[in-house]
């Protein structure tokens, strides 16, 4: 048999509204699998976003979904995660949404190393305002409102994550399907902050405006540019110019948040 | 040579954008009309990646 | 046995009165002059298992207090203008996802940073209009420390009761101000908690009303009652809808259940002092209120048919009341340490019934009852 995705949508969710050839579909999926993998409670197991295109996909989830405000995930969810520490909490969202306007709450859930996975779909553009450029657009890339090329340098959300104290950070692609939902598996069983960026590709608005013919162009090049951290390790830095590191960047263990305040009540209850 | 796997198509799912026709191995998808369908079934050697990339949960492999 | 007695100062007051209505989750960020509010919550939460976190910045706070209530908790939120500023956002998410918090506003003045160390009442406004789109709004206003604790108990009740974010506003001078406090007995107080859904969780919509002023049961996230909820104007089932009738129903519904006549008989709370004779009412609330109240009584004492009126609820505004003195008294005198807010409410409702005349101030320092004297003396 075919896997059977549709125990974890809801009825009559499908088709989505995300264009054709969008790399959020194949994330989805890969969450889905992972989700599985871990054999999640529904009832317990709460799905978080911001706004944007990425942000949508709680809505299709047969879970409990809180699609929150722009930016705002990470801080909607650590007030679940604090009053319900059994819970299993999942955020997800896009870059602009993760790593701009949210940028602030992204950054303290990793250095509280609460107990949730964010995963992240990094597409390097604003999609649903219609493709403005974002902290994750390349230097030099179109966007709606970078018509030269975009000035602005760009965040490396995965090294952004382990800079503000996440304990696991995997990076991946839409293009190496199986790997999502191993990544996203090991973060939902790590036991703090867990952070998965998938590279994916919005074909609408920045493969048009940077000359990419398709979305398969758009995913031959992240088949090109990702190395596995173990191959890159034998690399120089010459051959890995241009390249994105993927699999598990960082992974360590430290104290997590709401077990650390379950300490501070029974020291306090029992003083 | 013979399918390794049954292929089904949720037509009313599929977008079109394609990716699985360009990434199957063997070439057992084609699009048709900006829907994706079964060209070549015999060819199929079941490594599902053309369900794990379809976007839209538009197909699934049955592996026979 | 004798009620437990304590000399307090009005955020602690407010603090204590939440636990006292079973909050259990309190998010805040650093802000003068309500810290001391988040101060007292993070020592008495955790004696009662509660959780409390100081999160990155205010919307940050606002944000886990809404996710803390929709995980079951009663939750709570301390700042004072410039963080109901940035709050506005989420406070406009809890109130169209309907979701059950209280936020407290020590106020300053303001606009941007202003005096954070002086007492102001120039919030009122924000407080009802405080976020974009239309929407209903619940205020109170406490004068004094006991009533911070009473009033902060009503608060959750109405959060709960009517399912949307309610705002206690008390300026600088009584939050600061220390007073005795009699603790209400467990019990003595009326605690309400939100109505949990009874029909089975297939059949569970999370906005199903059952009248265009209902206020559907809202479940937890964790209970077998999976739902979704967004920001989005959706139907009764929580997905995001763009059909105009049920975009309409939601959002008049939303308001309805706070301004139909019964709900605003139940939220509405008024003090009336020497108002049945009166030839002029002042119209006061808050701190200010303390001095009008001096005023009246030693006008009485020279003769003056003075009253007080004194809302205690802001939001909704009480206009059947407003409306009957304005048709009784000959001019009505608003006190308020703003350059004039409240008294337009007062005008939309008295219209041309009576006289009217405003004492504001903005420079710190609180409204002294020769001021109010003065003015009435001059209208009457």
């Amino acid at each position: 048999m075919a896997y059977d995705y549709e125990k974890s949508i809801r009825p009559g969710k499908l088709p989505h509204i995300w264009c054709p050839g969008c790399g959020h579909g194949i994330v989805m999926k890969g969450l889905i699998r992972a989700m599985d993998t871990c054999g999640l409670e529904k009832n317990n197991t709460a799905i978080v976003s911001g706004i944007g295109c990425a942000s949508r996909l709680p809505g299709y989830m047969d879970f409990n979904t809180l699609h929150t405000a722009h930016g705002r995930a990470a801080a909607f969810a650590t007030g679940i995660k604090m009053v319900k520490p059994e819970m299993t909490v999942i955020c997800c969202g896009g870059d602009g949404d993760g790593t701009a306007i949210g940028g602030n709450h992204f950054i303290h859930a990793c250095r509280r190393n609460i107990d949730m996975t964010y995963v992240i779909m990094n597409n390097y553009i604003y999609g649903m305002t219609g493709g403005q450029f974002s902290p994750c657009t390349p230097t030099g890339m179109k966007a709606s409102t970078t018509p030269y090329g975009n000035p602005d340098p760009i965040f490396d959300i995965s090294k952004l994550a382990i800079g503000a104290g996440a304990t696991f950070v995997a990076r991946t692609t839409s293009f190496h399907a199986t790997q999502i939902d191993k990544l996203i598996a090991e973060g939902i069983k790590h036991k703090g902050m867990s952070v998965i960026e998938v590279l994916d590709d919005c074909p609408t608005s920045y493969g048009r405006r940077n000359k990419f013919r398709s979305v398969v162009d758009m995913m031959k090049r992240l088949k090109e540019v990702a190395v596995p951290v173990a191959a890159a390790a034998k690399m120089t830095d010459e051959q890995l110019e241009g390249k994105v590191l993927t699999g598990v960047l960082f992974k360590e263990e430290r104290a997590e948040y709401t077990d650390q305040y379950a300490k501070l009540i029974a020291r306090v209850q029992g003083a | 040579m013979s399918a390794k796997a049954e292929i089904e198509i949720i037509e009313e799912y599929c977008k079109g954008c394609s990716i699985c026709v360009e990434f199957c191995p063997t070439k057992v998808l084609e699009m048709d009309a900006f829907v994706v369908k079964v060209a070549n079934a015999d060819a199929c050697i079941a490594c599902n990646q053309c369900e794990l990339r379809c976007p839209d949960f538009a197909i699934k492999v049955h592996k026979l | 046995m004798a009620k437990k007695v304590a000399l307090l100062q009005g955020n602690s007051a407010c603090a204590l009165g939440a636990i006292y209505a079973g909050c259990k989750f309190f998010g805040g960020y650093p802000i003068t002059p309500s810290t001391e509010v988040a101060e007292v919550m993070s020592e008495e939460l955790p004696k009662v298992g509660g959780k409390f976190i100081q999160m990155e910045d205010e919307i940050g706070a606002m944000a886990s207090v809404i996710g803390a209530s929709l995980a079951g908790s009663k939750s709570l939120t301390a700042t004072s203008g410039p963080g109901v500023s940035l709050k506005q956002e989420l406070i406009g998410y809890a109130c169209i996802a309907e979701v059950p918090c209280v936020i407290i506003n020590v106020m300053r003045g303001g606009p941007s940073t202003g005096m954070p160390t002086g007492p102001g009442q120039s919030d009122v406004m924000q407080a009802r209009w405080g976020t974009h789109g239309d929407h209903a709004a619940i205020a109170v206003c406490p004068e004094s420390c006991q009533e911070i604790f009473t009033e902060t108990v009503r608060a959750f009740n109405l959060a709960e009761k009517y399912r949307m974010p309610v705002q206690v506003l008390y300026d600088e001078i009584v939050g600061h101000m220390r007073e005795r406090i009699v603790f209400p007995e467990p019990g003595e107080l009326e605690i309400i908690d939100r109505a949990a859904p009874t029909c089975s969780p297939e059949e569970y919509k999370p906005y199903d009303a059952k009248s265009d002023t209902d206020v559907p049961p809202l479940a937890v996230f964790g209970s077998e009652y999976r739902f979704h909820v967004t920001g989005l104007n959706k139907a009764a089932d929580g997905f995001p809808t763009t059909k105009a009738n049920l975009v309409a129903f939601e959002e008049r519904r939303q308001i309805a259940k706070v301004e139909c006549p019964e709900a605003r008989a139940d939220i509405e709370s008024n003090e009336e002092y020497l108002t049945e004779d009166a030839e002029v009412v002042i119209f006061a609330y808050g701190s200010s209120a303390r001095s009008a109240r001096y005023a009246v009584n030693k006008m009485r004492a020279e003769g003056i048919k003075a009253g007080l009126f004194r809302p205690i609820t802001i939001w909704p505004f009480p206009e059947k009341r407003v409306a009957e003195l304005g048709k009784q008294v000959n001019s009505m005198v608003v006190v308020e340490m703003n350059l004039g807010q409240m008294i337009f409410e007062v005008e939309r409702i008295v219209k041309n019934d009576c006289k009217l005349a405003g004492v504001f101030r903005v420079d710190g320092d609180p409204i002294n009852p020769g001021e109010i004297m003065a003015k009435v003396k001059e209208v009457l």
